[in-house]
């Protein structure tokens, strides 16, 4: 036959990276939908749009009930960022540093809330709050949302431990350290990259949580939240105005937060 | 004698740091585990004290019947309905996951090579914006006189196919959200692939489908199942899809416990509903978890 190896080796990559592009197109398109939809004028989305407009982003940026909502799900985000990834470190040294006896099954166990259908969660911990009498409010949803995100960042962080090498930790030992010095003189730094993509990742997912924020967050609403009860009953353009301000706010955060990743890895090379 | 002695003790100081590294692990774990108990145990226990209570009452822990499972599992009821929806849902979105999932987990291998970092970041990124938003786009995107219609119609033809509200959408709605779950597990999976076990076999003259069957696939099995089990799991359990893009045509498990829990305010039906629902799912998960090493997974990259 005329086709060589190499030559079809060849082809096979073309296809995977048209396979890929098209992929990733189809993954942000209903993203682009709904940016197009926030500019456009009238209050029904049509398309081809007829008149683009800002006016729905400038109605949203001046929105009161908006304000408190981004002011609400912002506050439950730091939270939620700022327990999470005190409890997931050391959830990530049990998980991939130390032996214990309980290891094998701490391992299967962090997973099932992971695995969990998170409506369902929600309803069962609503059901939680109703038995023992605490009355729901953004506080509980920081707690609901801290059942499924702290496992999420154990494995981010846990997966940076496994590349770390346990000898430094005993050298520091050897060298005469005390427990609480190794750990803020060794592992923290050692372990750095995989808190920062952690802490990245418990913001991020607290910030976009729909179902967890529905049954536990009491009368205090989320921006997932309220654009949900606006899709269902009284579209606006506000609605994808918003999502698309979130979309745009988590973007920024992602790549900040990656910036800042690299340059303090090129500050100190591994 | 002092020499021995000498020699004997970094060997005990060395047995002593390993007996505390043991308790050290277990301590390390116990703010994860406290929150779990809390935070996910005594719910499901309440959920399951719920499900023997007296239908359409709140009088949890006071009375005992197996009547809402008795309910559940009656023929008349339709239940079963919303579950082998869910269920049928779920498995055509792992197959099509499987097949959509491959060749850009080999491309994040093999083909991207320094875009394969970037790359990934544009597939994870979707997961920190709310599945409604995206999943809205996509109504905005299908509905009549939305982006596809009004495209269509723009160039002379009659206008897009009315797709929305119908299970076919459902299910491109439950794909086009679990794409991550498949993807990185499987990207993690075919990283264990050693790229000279393929390359030596190549040089023993096998073809490239050979190679796939008897090489890539095997190894890269752990990976694979474990994004399998994790969409499939989600998939069981998604609502969203089913409500946005569905428009509540079809009643997938989940919606059917949110109902019992909110409209109907029978929250012991909605409980025994849940308590089946995790059962399948916490076995399922356990099994499936069971046969893998977790620490291979994800420690080896």
């Amino acid at each position: 036959m005329a086709t060589t190896p190499a030559v079809a080796r060849r082809r096979t990559n073309t296809l995977i990276w048209i396979w890929t592009a098209f992929v990733l197109i189809a993954v942000y398109l209903p993203i682009v939908c709904g940016a197009l939809a926030s500019f456009n004028k009238s209050r029904y989305f049509g398309f081809p749009i007829k008149v683009y407009a800002t006016e729905w982003w400038q109605k949203t940026l001046d929105s009161i009930e908006i304000g408190m909502l981004v002011r609400n799900s912002i506050a439950i985000a730091l939270l939620v960022t700022a327990i999470s990834v005190v409890i997931a470190t050391f959830g990530a040294l049990a998980f991939a540093r130390y032996d214990w006896k309980g290891r094998r099954l701490y391992q299967k166990l962090i997973l099932l809330p992971v695995f969990f259908p998170q409506p369902v969660l929600g309803l069962a911990l609503l059901l939680g709050f109703n038995a023992v009498g605490i009355q729901t409010s953004w506080l509980t949803a920081v707690f609901a949302h801290l059942v499924w995100i702290v496992p999420v960042v154990t494995l981010v962080i846990a997966i940076q431990v496994y590349g770390f090498d346990p000898s430094l930790e005993e050298a520091a030992y050897d060298l005469g350290c005390t427990r609480v010095q190794v750990f803020r003189e060794v592992t923290l730094p050692l372990l750095w990259p995989g808190i920062w993509s952690g802490m990245l990742f418990a913001f991020l997912l607290s910030w976009s949580n729909f179902p967890l924020s529905l049954y536990t967050a009491g009368a205090d609403s989320t921006i997932p939240k309220w654009l949900y009860a606006k899709m269902v009953a009284g579209y606006t353009p506000m609605v994808p105005a918003l999502g698309t301000m979130a979309t745009l706010g988590a973007a920024s955060l992602l790549l900040g937060g990656g910036l800042i990743m690299l340059l303090l890895r090129r500050r100190q090379p591994a | 004698m002092a020499d021995i002695a000498l020699a004997r003790a970094p060997e005990t100081a060395r047995e002593i740091r390993h007996a505390r590294r043991l308790s050290v692990g277990a301590k390390c774990a116990m703010p994860v585990a406290v929150l779990l108990g809390i935070g996910f145990l005594a719910p499901m226990v309440a959920i399951l004290a719920y499900s023997f209570a007296t239908p359409r009452s709140f009088d949890v822990f006071r009375s005992f019947t197996l009547e809402n499972f008795a309910g559940l599992f009656d023929p008349a009821n339709t239940v079963w309905l919303s579950f082998a929806w869910s269920v049928g849902f779920a498995l055509f979105t792992v197959a099509i996951l499987a097949v959509v999932a491959y060749p850009i987990a080999y491309g994040l291998n093999a083909v991207f090579g320094r875009w394969a970092g970037l790359i990934s970041v544009l597939f994870v990124f979707p997961l920190f914006v709310s599945e409604n938003v995206r999943l809205y786009g996509w109504v905005l995107f299908f509905i009549k006189n939305g982006v596809l219609d009004g495209t269509l119609r723009w160039l002379g033809f009659s206008g897009g196919p009315e797709v929305l509200y119908t299970p076919g959408v459902t299910l491109f709605g439950m794909a086009y959200t679990y794409l991550p779950f498949m993807l990185f597990p499987m990207t993690l999976g075919l990283a264990l692939v050693p790229r000279d076990l393929v390359d030596a076999a190549r040089d023993l003259g096998a073809g490239r489908l050979l190679i796939w069957r008897e090489i890539e696939l095997p190894l890269a099995m752990p990976g694979i199942l474990i994004g399998m089990l994790l969409t499939f799991v989600l998939a069981v359990g998604a609502t969203a899809e089913a409500k946005i893009l569905g428009g509540q045509s079809i009643i997938v498990i989940s919606h059917d416990i949110e109902i019992a829990f909110t409209y109907s305010q029978n929250w012991p039906l909605g409980s025994a509903l849940a308590v089946v629902v995790s059962v399948f799912i916490a076995a399922l998960t356990l099994v499936a978890l069971s046969k893998l090493d977790l620490d291979r997974m994800l420690g080896r990259r």
